[in-house]
């Protein structure tokens, strides 16, 4: 897999998640791989800006032509923004995902969960083991 | 995330493989398991491969689906009772849709019925209910007919778009005549012996090629090849269900199933008269058609939201009925599907709303199909 698929400089979720950080908040957005399994992003929902997530549970929901998902939030915190391109333009996520397909912004709340995140390497591994299964 | 595919079919350690399982994986195919074999889902996208087909050409691998033949001097009587659509009118190279009703006029399956000869007929039946098919077909056809399931050795490809009959004709024999809609033809391409039937499932003009699974791979490499100049691209599974879709036909398991008569699913137009007494016709005209029979409708979302299999219909705050099909219509660029509701609240205009994760969106009934 090529380095430009899963940036060294983010962290990630083994539910294909990245999250990068930016000071006290992190941007939050599916990988490259998701993206991929995806195929055509038609539909993106998004929780409400001031809404809480809860590290592990779902903050929204992305849909492909075909499939339903679930988006799992990687950390516990309070969302600070979300991105509003993506209800006219969901194909960003696919066009974009490390850019202008980002879905939140968030203000962890919770910084013991930091540590629990997958560096670029272990979220290959974790690639490599599903798609070996 | 954690997804949900619609179709299903047990693990794919499990599931059989059409004779061009080789060809998929080279092509790069995402695969998942699908009425108990392995089959593509997509290719490349499933919008560019939905678009290929309404403006090109799109080619499908469907040897999934099941052949069953019915021989010997009682075919007629036999079949003439086993489906809806009329037998004895059916002439020799013309292909029919009809329905296997069961005893409560419930769908047993929807088939397509095509005639080799006087006295040969064959059913394509649905993969996932090739077995069960041809188990009820034999407990109700008598000695005189020979059924056989020839499933298993049979390879189907679908040729589906308006650039179709280009395609096939550079891979016909010189003087060849292309079979019209709905007709059969037994033709030699690429050297194969091959019978080709111009029918599909997209809604689109084309070709469905019966042919033995040997030969199956080396056909599929030569339609794409030569149709690379037309703009032919393989399609999957995905885009077969966005296409049947927009046309509004049914797909098994989804609009019809054991309990659903062809009244209901909108098919009155492939079943005869119920005084020819074939099985179910007598339920059938039992049936009660009043304002609160179910009646499949198709629909648009007027609201932001994509409609899915098995959300809730809702009128007026009480769920009044279920979405059946639903998806994104790449063609229309909106949100389309087909559900079933009350009779009384199937008229074209009406409003409705769909229950997707907790919030209702609304919706509106429209005429079908869709894509006309």
């Amino acid at each position: 897999m090529a380095d430009n698929e899963t940036p060294e400089e983010l962290r990630y979720t083994a539910e294909d998640e990245w999250i990068r950080s930016e000071g006290e908040e992190v941007v939050i957005g599916i990988s490259h791989f998701a993206q991929d399994q995806l195929g055509d992003i038609v539909f993106v929902e998004l929780p409400e800006v001031g809404a809480t997530t809860e590290a592990g549970t779902p903050f929204g929901t992305i849909e492909s032509v075909k499939a339903v998902s679930d988006l799992f939030a990687p950390l516990t915190g309070e969302v600070l923004g979300i991105n509003e391109l993506l209800e006219d333009q969901p194909e960003l996520v696919n066009e974009s995902c490390y850019g202008e397909g980002w879905l939140i912004r968030l203000r962890p709340t919770n910084p013991d969960e930091l540590p629990g995140l997958l560096d670029a390497a272990g979220y290959i591994k974790t690639i490599a083991e599903r798609e070996s299964d | 995330m954690s997804g949900t595919e619609s179709g299903s079919g047990g693990l794919m350690s499990e599931a059989q493989r059409t004779p061009l399982y080789a060809a998929h994986k080279r092509l790069g195919a995402r695969m998942m398991p699908f009425a108990g074999f392995h089959m593509p889902v997509q290719y490349s996208s499933i919008r560019e491969e939905h678009q290929a087909v309404r403006e090109r050409a799109g080619l499908f691998d469907v040897s999934h689906m099941g052949q069953i033949y019915f021989s010997g001097p009682g075919v007629n009587e036999a079949v003439e009772s086993l489906v809806t659509c009329e037998i004895d009118s059916l002439r020799v190279d013309r292909a029919r849709y009809g329905l296997m009703l069961n005893d409560n006029a419930g769908c047993v399956d929807d088939v397509m019925v095509t005639r080799e000869a006087d006295d040969a007929l064959f059913f394509c039946v649905n993969a996932s209910n090739i077995e069960k098919d041809f188990t009820w077909i034999q407990d109700h056809v008598g000695p005189d007919v020979t059924v056989e399931n020839r499933s298993a050795e049979t390879a189907l490809l679908a040729l589906q778009g308006p650039a179709s009959a280009t395609i096939l004709g550079k891979l016909a024999s010189a003087g060849a005549k292309l079979p019209k809609r709905f007709r059969v033809a037994r033709l030699s391409l690429a050297g194969v012996d091959v019978l080709v039937s111009a029918s599909g499932y997209t809604g689109a003009a084309g070709y469905e090629l019966y042919l033995p699974g040997t030969h199956a791979e080396m056909l599929f490499d030569r339609l794409l090849d030569i149709g690379q100049e037309d703009g032919i691209l393989p399609a999957g599974l995905g885009a077969r269900d966005t296409l049947r879709l927009e046309a509004a036909l049914s797909l098994y398991g989804h609009e019809l199933d054991d309990t659903t008569s062809p009244f209901e699913a909108g098919l009155d137009r492939f079943v005869k008269s119920l005084e020819t007494g074939f099985i179910g016709a007598e339920a059938l005209a039992k049936r009660p058609r009043d304002a609160e029979s179910p009646q499949l409708i198709g629909f648009e979302m007027t609201g932001r939201g994509i409609a899915r299999a098995d959300y809730e219909i809702v009128h007026e705050g009480q769920t009044v009925g279920r979405v059946t099909s639903g998806a994104p219509s790449p063609t229309f660029g909106k949100s389309i599907g087909l559900g079933y509701v009350p009779k009384r609240l199937s008229e074209v205009g009406q409003a409705l709303s769909v229950r997707i994760r907790k919030k209702d969106v609304d919706a509106q009934v429209v005429g079908l199909p869709f894509l006309r």
